[in-house]
């Protein structure tokens, strides 16, 4: 008997959001169960059921996994999103820590002040146009295949469209100079499962703003 | 014909050490390029070596490994450190990756402005004591095994030796309340590999000091 994964986490993005994006393209349907109050939170923690006292946490076939990476790393193993062999594997990991490296940019973004979102954004914007985005346009532009890896649809792609489409929010010309992920975005957003991740009512959530980023201080006792 | 691993890193320990202990724990020798130049690191970029202009990289099996995480994983992987199935690699990226945020606290130390420092110690012994080794702690005594996934040694009990050690070299009775702990210390640093790579001559680096400080800022050229 087989159980949805339920994710435990606050109403919003966060670090949360890979997760789902990961579960929508492998069509795994999820319940969420959302921290409402610091309460709700201790209660988790007395429960014993945050291995390190965070979140997220994913109920998920008998287990109660904390740490996003080992979540995500689960998931892309259990549902095929992992390439064939270590050697794809290793291509996966370090073009998603690529990638997750500059969502941390984004994911820290609204708990600065408004100066520092300033200076924030110019560099998201330095970051994904000399760092990131080039690499990923070259990997398509010399194998010419329709993902980044083995010629599937792997995490890897996954985690490059969520950044794509995050950038975007944020600096909505990003892609100009980028011919070939202009393409790849369009390509992965008509998969059946992302497209409809993609609609209104799934479970993809809204660009965090200053009142998520309140609501989860005062979850955490943060200053 | 194989070839030997090759690390290219400054010449301290940073985010390659995690790689050293890795690679020492499989028995596998390794050499090493030292940064000590800003123009060693500028060529390396201007040569693609580094893919997203970052180090530690490693050559190994014909690739240009980058990020810290993906090639302590193929390492793992390769050299059967990785646990037998999948939900025992969840296990193991769990553990990695609590450990993996309190090494990053120890990591940040020393480039962290003295009058914070004070603070920063206290942060790190207190999350050591009260939210990571109790995990560990607890694993060990739970399953009654020498190691902490599968009963044969993983990249996990690589990892959380490496930062007991660590731990230690900054609040030396850290161990005192965690018994299991202290015997598998004991364990692991009998184990041939480790006690060749602890004792002195092995590619094990000193803690870092002003000179390694001072030669990363003067690399990566920040301000």
């Amino acid at each position: 008997m087989s159980e949805k994964p339920k994710l435990h986490y606050f109403n919003g993005r966060g670090r949360m959001e890979s997760i789902r994006w990961l579960l929508a393209p492998a069509g795994v349907e999820f319940e969420e169960e959302f921290l409402e109050s610091r309460e709700w939170y201790e209660m988790l923690l007395q429960d014993g059921a945050l291995l390190f006292q965070q979140v997220p946490m994913v109920e998920i076939d008998g287990m109660k996994m904390v740490q996003t990476r080992a979540i995500l790393s689960y998931i892309a193993g259990k549902y095929n999103l992992y390439g064939k062999d270590l050697k794809e594997r290793a291509w996966i990991d370090m073009y998603v820590e690529g990638v997750r490296d500059l969502m941390d940019l984004i994911r820290v973004h609204h708990k600065l002040s408004p100066q520092e979102q300033q200076k924030n954004l110019a560099l998201i914007g330095e970051k994904a146009a000399t760092r990131y985005f080039p690499v990923y346009e070259k990997i398509l532009k010399d194998h010419k295949d329709d993902f980044l890896v083995g010629n599937q649809l792997t995490w890897a792609d996954v985690q490059l469209i969520e950044a794509i489409l995050t950038v975007e929010e944020k600096v909505p010309t990003i892609l100009s100079e980028f011919l070939l992920l202009q393409a790849f975005k369009a390509r992965v957003s008509s998969i059946a499962t992302i497209k409809k991740f993609l609609q209104p009512g799934s479970q993809r959530k809204p660009p965090t703003d200053e009142k998520a980023v309140a609501f989860t201080n005062r979850i955490f006792n943060r200053r | 014909m194989s070839e030997k691993p090759r690390l290219i890193y400054f010449n301290g320990r940073g985010r390659m050490e995690s790689v050293r202990w890795l690679l020492a724990a499989a028995r596998v020798e390794f050499e090493e390029i030292f940064l000590d130049t800003r123009e060693q690191y500028v060529k390396l970029i201007k040569d693609g070596s580094l893919m997203f202009q970052q180090v530690p990289l490693v050559e190994i099996d014909g690739m240009k490994m980058v990020q810290t995480r993906a090639i302590l994983s193929y390492i793992a992987g390769k050299y059967n450190l990785y646990g037998k199935d999948l939900k025992e690699r969840a296990f193991i990226d769990m553990y990695v990756e609590g450990i993996t945020d309190l090494m990053h606290m120890i990591l940040m130390f020393p480039f962290s402005p003295p009058e914070a420092k004070e603070k920063n110690l206290a942060l790190i012994t207190e999350r050591a004591t009260h939210r990571y080794f109790p995990v560990f702690e607890k694993a060990l005594k739970q399953h009654g095994q020498d190691f902490l996934v599968g009963n044969q040694v993983s990249w996990a009990d690589i990892q959380l030796m490496e930062v007991i050690l660590a731990v230690e070299e900054k609040t030396p009775a850290v161990l005192l309340a965690f018994p299991q702990l202290q015997a598998f210390k004991t364990r692991m640093s009998n184990m041939p590999a480790i006690k060749k790579f602890l004792q002195p001559g092995s590619p094990r680096k000193p803690p870092p000091d002003d000179h390694y400080v001072s030669t990363v800022l003067k690399v990566l050229a920040e301000e």
